[in-house]
């Protein structure tokens, strides 16, 4: 059984439907990543799965459980968090406070702690970062920090939207290997990536997405030999 | 911790000196003096203040019903504490009212906050969908109601309409000679459940509000029950500072409760810093000397031998109140203490915008 199953998913912003039934699943552990352009409906995919918006129609399912009227609140309670476009840290707080709101929905205390070091030990920059207020910190340590937040809600899937938008290609390299890292302890990463080439080295298995839809899915060595994911999304040109 | 546990010791310390200062100077300088009015008044602005600012500055709700709510708190007491002998007196024009009985002035300020905080609790289910702008608009709309609301005919035996209310007990006659004790007592009492509040996860929650809904909401913050609880808090507070009001100023008419109470008010908070408890405090005490006290000698025609001085004439206090006000804006941005804290500023970090 998949982790998370997505089945003839539609969502409409007034009348303009933003995904047209899309269909799609995440295997326990694997690292699964929707490549597309702008405006294919990746964000809006996330945002639907995580209860920020209704879907017109079709069922989201999570560990074989039908997730699709449940709040956000409950949602992360299920254990999915989502790591937000353009990080979103509480650039007013200081890195801990931060932290201690991923753990805002668990009540326990020593476990919290536990994790909190867990997260530092992820990410050593962080904790010499503690005290600091989540707006002055760089970019690469924003995402950090992000990342840090949505592994605090404990969660069994993580999904990121864009993590590596508007960051150095160097901070992007470490931006992957952190979410490798998080694959090596058993969480499962739905990726949203416009980098295609990163986020296809990275998966395990990718699907791509055009106007609302799900147009070509398979593993990312399979999509990185295709020719017409090469041209759509690669930047290379067929020779005729 | 023992480094938070020693300036805990010695932040109570300062304020048990303050407390005592503030009692000191009632002693010698008489209950009626300048001094004591600016400490009662400024006190009960410093309540009022600081639940603006847990509205306004930590959750990032632009509200501005305070004057509504200290109303509703304000009428809630003085109508329960009205002794039944004088009742007939004050509602002489109708036929003494309705409330047939007095409660004792203590349980009557926990029941005009808990008042307001329901009227709150009503008002916010519509409002609170609303942000930013809307908001403001609509608890301002609000207030300006209860304001009409309460001195509307129909309900004169309950609120006595237009007319005063009086006779009440009132900060003279409490406590005689200790007003400003029992005012800093109430204030700090009241103050420090709101720092309790603001440290905890709740007001953590609220923060995060404040910096990005969406981030919060992904969080599994839920957001109306969160702003919800936060305003029917800060009304709360405001009730009890409505009530406090009206014990210092011995009589009481709804007409006094205008949208301008709430600017004056949202003054202080951004005068003292979003986000800053210590700052409200600070600037409710600066703001009511300054309008009451410090600048008084410029309403009074001043001859000075055979020159009259220009200028000098009552209002004229005003004129030089708004440019003092507006020359802080200008060189403090951010407020007296932007969001810091009085007891942070000793630490190095503080200043850097962390804590340690």
């Amino acid at each position: 059984m998949s982790l998370l199953k997505v089945t003839d998913l539609v969502v409409s912003y007034g009348g303009i439907e933003a995904l047209k039934g899309i269909s799609f699943e995440v295997e326990q552990g694997q690292i699964v990543t929707l490549i597309g352009a702008n405006g294919a409906g990746k964000s809006t995919t996330l945002r639907t799965i995580s209860g920020l918006v209704p879907p017109k129609d079709g069922r989201i399912y999570f560990e074989g459980r039908d997730i699709t009227d449940l709040n956000t609140q409950k949602i992360v309670e299920t254990g999915i968090a989502m790591v937000p476009e353009g990080r979103r840290v509480f650039a007013n707080l200081s890195v801990l406070e931060n932290l201690r709101i991923g753990a805002y929905l668990r009540k326990d205390k020593e476990a919290i702690e536990e994790d909190i070091n867990y997260v530092y030990d992820l990410f050593p920059r962080l904790k010499e970062r503690s005290w600091q207020l989540a707006g002055t910190l760089s970019g690469g340590e924003q995402q950090m920090l992000a990342v840090g937040r949505a592994v605090m809600t404990r969660p069994k899937l993580i999904m990121m939207d864009e993590p590596s938008l508007g960051l150095a290609p160097l901070v992007v390299k470490d931006i992957f290997k952190i979410i490798q890292t998080l694959k090596e302890t058993g969480m499962t990463v739905l990726l949203i990536e416009q980098n295609a080439n990163a986020a296809l080295h990275a998966c395990d298995y990718a699907y791509v997405m055009e106007t609302g839809r799900i147009t070509t899915s398979g593993t990312g060595d399979e999509l990185l030999a295709s020719e017409t994911i090469q041209e759509a999304y690669l930047g290379k040109t067929s020779k005729k | 911790m023992k480094k938070g546990n020693k300036r805990l010791i010695i932040s109570l310390v300062i304020v048990a000196l303050l407390y005592a200062g503030g009692c000191l100077i009632e002693q010698t300088a008489g209950t009626k003096s300048m001094v004591v009015t600016v400490l009662q008044k400024g006190a009960v602005y410093a309540l009022i203040a600081v639940s603006m600012n847990l509205l306004n500055g930590f959750t990032g709700l632009f509200s501005l019903g305070q004057a509504g709510f200290m109303l509703v708190g304000a009428y809630s007491y003085a109508i329960l504490t009205i002794p039944m002998a004088k009742r007939a007196a004050v509602y002489q024009y109708y036929n003494g009212g309705w409330v047939q009985f007095t409660v004792g002035f203590l349980p009557a300020l926990l029941v005009a906050g808990v008042i307001a905080a329901l009227f709150a609790a009503l008002i916010g289910m519509p409002v609170l969908r609303l942000k930013g702008d809307y908001l403001a608009i609509a608890t301002l709309g609000f207030a300006e109601i209860i304001r009409a609301i309460v001195q509307w005919d129909t309900i004169g035996p309950l609120t006595n309409g237009s007319n005063l209310l009086k006779t009440y007990p009132t900060l003279k006659n409490i406590m005689p000679g200790n007003t400003v004790l029992f005012t800093f007592i109430v204030v700090g009492v009241c103050i420090g459940l709101i720092l309790l509040l603001i440290n905890s996860t709740y007001g953590r929650a609220f923060k995060a509000i404040r910096d990005d809904e969406v981030a919060a909401e992904a969080m599994g913050i839920n957001l109306f029950h969160h702003k919800q609880m936060a305003f029917v808090i800060s009304s709360f507070f405001a009730g009890i500072g409505g009530a406090l009001l009206a014990m210092y100023q011995g009589s009481l008419q709804a007409n006094s409760f205008k949208s301008s109470m709430t600017y004056e008010i949202l003054l202080i908070v951004v005068i003292g810093g979003m986000g800053s408890v210590s700052g409200s405090i600070l600037a409710s005490f600066l703001f009511i000397a300054c309008s009451e006290w410090w600048l008084r000698f410029l309403d009074a025609e001043t001859v000075l031998g055979n020159f009259k001085v220009p200028l000098l004439a009552p209002g004229f206090r005003m004129v030089v109140f708004s440019v003092v006000i507006m020359v802080v804006v200008l060189f403090f941005r951010k407020g007296i203490m932007g969001d810091r804290e009085l007891w942070e500023l000793g630490s190095r970090r503080a200043a850097k915008g962390g804590r340690k």
